[in-house]
């Protein structure tokens, strides 16, 4: 599948964005977030700009952007109806959350529990972007149980490596937000490592003998002549192919940005040496990587998925 | 709305004849012919006479060669929307801009709802959709609803373009859920089949596979060297072979 930058940010900043909501909210909730207006402020303004930063790229894509909200309409059937649903449900409910947190002062009734609230949709939210892809039999490696539970656990632990560098610059040392991220990123990895074991062991799935039903009974098929001479938009779109030795190069890239390097830097950050500005460089740096690593693994989401149409333009299974 | 009817009272659809066809394009050039005036036109070409042309097809001729050696052969694969009766490219849509009729089973776009999120295009395996950047909407076949309901046409062409043009007579056209149909009886006849039945689409257009191959190299070679023929003609023949 081709990688379009604009999906890709849209995924990765969005990601931050309401994985930060995710546990703000939830802390707030379980009443573990201080209540302070400055550190309200700077969690909630960066949690929602990057959650609306990657919605608004999430448009540009689109043929016709103006009529974006027509994308709400199609909810009993479209997962991507639900995330645009979920979405936009998030930003009030974390609004009243944010006026408690910063403006009232207080993360009492209304407030923690419109911040419980807004966790869950957000939390609503990327698992519906998780299920728009998983929800494609056309795409084997997508059509993966654990691609949506890998989608949730990434935008958990970046929210969480840019919450402890909100909180450790501004002197919350609470484990809740500077510990958090080496959980979340362990169970990340644990994660994509099992979906990249299940993908490459994977020897099902369409043929070009099944897409033509000339090679059902075993017959070998290949594709004689291409219809056409130019590349047409099914090939553009979905006909992206990356070679298998820069694949690898690029899992062990991801691997030791989205996971190790920030783990490592994580717990660099908690040492009481470290206490003060080491630790924020720490903090900084680890979710500077985690989100360049999580780009990567997002580009070869898309990169390494082979889509079943390619069938008919060459590819001998999909 | 992107919610699959219950049931379609007919399901109107393609029956290709693998067999016959002989991949001259003529049904893609029809198709693109009549299509461009029609239902969704035009059909944009981008950069038509440059180096990099891009344009909206709704329906591409792939030659396979299917077996080896003395049963190899080259097979022409028309490939279009086939209609599907679970297309997921309707259930993926957000806007309804997508959609499936109740009354003959057609796939369509309404191109005044479409985003052109392109999420439909990613939902099909076969191909069928085909993203217009011009007019920043998906188009697909519409098994030419401006024709097979036109009813100023003389009743005999309300047919397809591609069915109508197709000089093999590989394409035919008619209600697959009626199996007293001609299409349905051809299709149980030639043993039609379905294309990657395994990803649950349930197409409605249907394939005929190519017939068992009855000259092979082997009946061939079996006639033999000719004989010798004597008089006048043996000749000619030693003449000849100087």
């Amino acid at each position: 599948m081709h990688p379009a930058y604009s999906v890709i940010f849209f995924t990765v900043s969005s990601g931050i964005g309401f994985g930060m909501l995710m546990i703000a909210g939830g802390l707030a909730a379980i009443g573990r977030m201080p209540i302070d207006g400055v550190f309200g402020f700077v969690v909630m303004a960066a949690a929602l700009a990057t959650a609306a930063a990657g919605l608004l790229s999430s448009t540009l894509h689109l043929g016709h952007p103006e009529r974006a909200w027509r994308a709400l309409s199609q909810w009993r059937t479209s997962w991507l109806s639900r995330e645009g649903i979920a979405a936009i449900a998030t930003f009030p409910t974390a609004l009243l959350f944010g006026w408690g947190w910063v403006i009232a002062g207080s993360l009492a009734f209304p407030y923690a529990c419109a911040g419980g609230i807004a966790a869950l949709l957000a939390l609503a939210t990327v698992y519906s972007t998780g299920k728009i892809y998983q929800s494609l039999v056309t795409i084997r490696a997508w059509h993966d149980s654990l691609v949506t539970p890998v989608y949730v656990a990434l935008a958990l632990a970046s929210g969480a490596l840019w919450l402890a560098v909100i909180a450790r610059a501004l002197n919350y040392a609470d484990p809740a937000m500077t510990h958090l991220p080496i959980g979340l990123l362990v169970l990340g990895w644990l994660m994509k490592w099992r979906y990249w074991v299940r993908r490459d062991t994977d020897t099902g799935g369409p043929t070009v003998g099944t897409a033509t039903g000339l090679g059902r009974d075993g017959t070998p098929v290949r594709l004689l002549e291409s219809p056409h001479t130019q590349e047409n938009f099914v090939m553009r779109e979905m006909g992206y192919r990356i070679a298998r030795k820069h694949a690898v190069k690029l899992r062990r890239v991801a691997q030791v940005l989205a996971f190790a390097l920030p783990i490592v830097l994580t717990g660099l950050a908690m040492l009481p040496a470290m206490a003060g500005w080491p630790a924020l460089a720490f903090s900084l740096l680890a979710a500077a990587l985690g989100t360049i690593g999580i780009a990567t693994e997002r580009w070869l989401f898309f990169a390494e998925a082979r889509h079943a149409v390619t069938l008919y333009y060459g590819a001998e299974r999909a | 709305m992107t919610a699959l009817p219950e049931e379609t009272t007919k399901a109107l659809g393609l029956v290709i004849d693998l067999d016959t066809c002989v991949g001259c394009h003529a049904c893609a050039v029809n198709c693109k012919e009549w299509n461009t005036g029609g239902h969704s036109a035009p059909l944009t070409d981008e950069d038509p006479y440059g180096g990099d042309t891009v344009g909206v097809w709704f329906n591409r001729i792939h030659a396979f060669e299917v077996g080896e050696g003395d049963m190899g052969r080259t097979v022409h694969f028309p490939r279009s929307c086939l209609h599907c009766e679970t297309p997921a490219c309707v259930t993926v849509c957000p806007t309804g801009a997508s959609y499936k009729r109740e009354a003959d089973g057609i796939v369509l776009v309404d191109e005044d709802l479409c985003i052109g999120c392109k999420l439909c295009s990613w939902a099909c395996p076969y191909g069928a959709r085909e993203y217009d950047h011009d007019a920043g909407v998906m188009k697909k076949c519409t098994l030419c609803i401006d024709r097979i309901y036109n009813e100023n046409l003389p009743e005999a062409e309300r047919v397809p373009a591609c069915v109508s043009t197709c000089p093999a007579g590989a394409r035919h056209f008619g209600d697959l859920s009626d199996p007293a149909s001609a299409v349905s009886e051809l299709v149980a006849a030639r043993g039609g089949f379905d294309l990657m039945p395994e990803l649950g689409m349930k197409p409605t257009n249907k394939y005929l596979p190519p017939r068992p191959r009855t000259n092979t190299r082997k009946e061939a070679d079996s006639a033999g060297p000719m004989e010798q023929a004597g008089g006048f003609l043996g000749l000619l023949d030693r003449v000849f072979s100087r």
